[in-house]
């Protein structure tokens, strides 16, 4: 077989989740568009909760309830929280970015510069 | 995790997620990075399934491949003289410094440090059959104030949202 001996293990997912969060990032700070933006942000939320999932699923101390009295899938209630705040946060940074679109004709960051010294 | 199917699975889900993060970068077109972005929530969504997470992989396709590209989608069509194209700001150099430094940072302490995770035997017996009832009982009893604090910004969220794009009438009418 020749899969025999790879084995999945807690760092793989860990390194998945920062490169998504790497590209995340990248496109957060480098697009000019508004709604790409919200993309990047969007990808890094999702990074995090891969993390999270990750440590959930293979780490001893929340799974065997003992030291920290941790519940198996509190991980997972993250999870769901940060799915509730990243819609409600998609939901009006999108509302802000069509009110933007309304007063200046424009989404793009570089053009948006009232506030400029 | 130790059968083969599942590393299959973990290795071709990387690849889709990542490729589609790197497409949703260099497309040029802001629509077609929009469809990257849903393959690449489509792939976390089975990455997450390799986690046995159904419940949350559910919601993941259910709030980001659907309802939040569709909330983009919408606010791409509604800024229709805005431009359309995913072009680069000034700041891609910096940007992509960043980016390579967070992830390369993230991936060394990943690889690095020696989780106390649990392996083989262990770990599938930890393995639940659904996740739906115990976290139902999580959010309903140990996480209830969390929960209800979510209720509360969401109705603010959807206030907001409505509030904020509201058309105003400039007929003397002050609402």
């Amino acid at each position: 077989m020749i899969l025999e001996g790879l084995s999945v293990t807690l760092a793989h997912y860990l390194a998945v989740s920062g490169v998504i969060f790497g590209i995340g990032a990248v496109i957060a700070l480098s697009k000019r568009n508004a709604v790409a933006v919200l993309m990047g942000i969007e990808l890094m939320l999702n990074a995090v909760n891969l993390t999270l999932l990750a440590f959930s699923r293979f780490s001893s101390a929340f799974t065997q309830g003992g030291a920290q009295g941790g519940e198996p899938l509190s991980g997972h209630v993250f999870v769901v929280f940060v799915l509730t705040v990243a819609a409600a946060e998609a939901a009006v940074a999108l509302a802000m970015a069509v009110l933007v679109y309304r007063h200046r004709e424009t989404v793009d960051l570089d053009r948006i510069n009232l506030l400029r010294g | 995790m130790e059968s083969p199917g599942i590393i299959l699975a973990f290795w071709v889900l990387s690849a889709i997620t990542v490729a589609g993060c790197l497409l949703v970068m260099v497309a040029r077109n802001l629509l077609h990075a929009l469809v990257f972005l849903v393959l690449a929530f489509l792939g976390m969504a089975g990455l997450f399934v390799t986690l046995s997470a159904d419940f949350i992989a559910v919601a993941q396709i259910l709030i980001y491949a659907g309802s939040i590209a569709v909330l983009m989608v919408f606010a791409i069509m509604l800024t229709p003289l805005a431009v359309r194209d995913n072009a680069n700001s000034l700041y891609v150099l910096p940007a992509l410094a960043a980016g390579l430094g967070m992830a390369a940072i993230i991936g060394f302490v990943a690889v690095s440090t020696p989780w106390a995770e649990l392996q083989g035997d262990a770990l599938k017996h930890n393995d639940p059959v659904t996740t739906v009832a115990a976290i139902g009982d999580l959010l309903l009893g140990r996480y209830v104030l969390p929960f209800e604090v979510a209720s509360i910004l969401l109705f603010f969220a959807l206030l907001g949202a409505i509030v904020l794009v509201r058309e105003r009438r400039n007929d003397g009418d002050p609402s």
